[in-house]
């Protein structure tokens, strides 16, 4: 099954988002990642790359991000991370878009791209009509 | 300046912009409150302490080692923003030192060094960031040197001197990356914080390079009956490549 990475400033955050997402999509492998080493808000390379490994199971990784640091770090993630599989970053609002991939990546003929795909759609969600 | 001299220049300039970045912890978090998220002291002072607490470590007699060592602290250590921007670049533009600290590798450092950066954070001139500082003084540096036929420490101090208009610059303008495009129109009137680091970090880079430089100039000149340049490219460079 594709992976799926949340990445976001807040630990409590990304797990919270997780939470939601696999509510939705029950089977997908989402791992949540937040903040640094030492439990203050931002981002740290290391424990993204981590996180690309634990989703990863031969099938590619998407990783969604919230914004600033957590962009780039995800970049030198995935840029280390040197897996033999696809590792993409979707460019989409972290919470819908984690929705969307968790519920994509449960369709039979998932791919990193149709998951990455699903994850960016959200940027299009309306929330009024 | 041989590998072990370049070398030890390299932990001097490491040491002293640690220093200076703590002493100027709550003038970047003062600043950062304004239009960002107020840790920008807190996350330069950790990044470059664990830099320095690396470097303390490390036997490496070799420039782009020890370089490379700082990039990599900044990066695992800082948290925000600054850990990609300084750490990824500085990592990128390390191995242009392999050759040792030169005029030429300097230049070549600095540019990469710029690359690197615009090409992660995606920032141009004018969107108020660090950016705007770096770019006037990367291009003041080379054009000294390749150009006007200075030296690396006059280069450096044209380079300081550019970057420090670029800081003010950031003021007047309204951000469109980072954490400060936020807040949009309630950006105008604030100085960058990363701008301001990066002015910071070229500074004590200068003066590092001013006190290597001086005494080597006069030693040099001595010993070979000329002024001694390859000695100033070398101790300036020791700055520069920690600078960026």
């Amino acid at each position: 099954m594709v992976g799926i990475v949340v990445v976001s400033h807040s630990r409590k955050a990304a797990e919270g988002i997780r939470d939601v997402a696999t509510e939705m999509g029950g089977d997908a492998r989402v791992e949540a990642v937040g903040g640094t080493g030492d439990g203050r808000i931002g981002t740290s390379p290391e424990p993204i790359s981590r996180a690309i490994a634990d989703a990863a199971d031969g099938n590619g990784v998407v990783v969604l991000v919230d914004l600033g640091s957590a962009v780039m770090n995800a970049e030198i993630a995935i840029e280390e991370a040197e897996l033999e599989e696809e590792v993409v970053l979707a460019d989409a609002p972290v919470m819908e878009g984690a929705l969307n991939a968790a519920v994509a990546a449960g369709a039979p003929d998932a791919t990193v791209d149709s998951v990455r795909m699903a994850a960016e759609d959200a940027q299009r969600v309306k929330k009024f009509g | 300046m041989d590998g072990a001299t370049q070398a030890e220049a390299v932990r001097e300039a490491i040491r002293a912009c640690t220093e200076r970045i703590e002493e100027e912890r709550s003038y970047l978090t003062d600043l950062d409150s304004a239009i960002g998220d107020a840790d920008h002291g807190a996350n330069m002072t950790r990044g470059f302490t664990a830099a320095a607490d690396r470097i303390d470590g490390l036997e490496s007699e070799e420039p782009a080692e020890l370089v490379k060592a700082v990039g990599m602290a900044l990066l695992s250590e800082v948290g925000g923003a600054s850990g990609p921007l300084y750490g990824g670049s500085i990592v990128a533009a390390s191995g242009e030192l392999e050759e040792g600290i030169t005029a030429e590798t300097t230049v070549a450092f600095a540019e990469a060094y710029l690359e690197k950066l615009q090409e992660r954070g995606k920032a141009s001139v004018g969107d108020k960031t660090m950016v705007d500082a770096l770019v006037p003084a990367v291009h003041t540096y080379k054009k000294s040197i390749e150009v006007d036929g200075r030296d690396p420490l006059e280069a450096l101090g044209k380079a300081v001197d550019a970057a420090e208009r670029g800081v003010a610059f950031t003021v007047p303008i309204r951000a469109s990356r980072g954490r400060a495009s936020y807040l949009g129109w309630r950006s105008v009137g604030h100085q960058d914080p990363g701008a301001t680091s990066t002015l910071i970090l070229l500074e004590t880079l200068l003066s590092v390079a001013t006190d290597h430089l001086d005494g080597e100039v006069e030693v040099d000149a001595e010993a070979e009956g000329k002024p001694a340049e390859e000695g100033d490219d070398e101790g300036d460079a020791g700055a520069v490549e920690v600078e960026d």
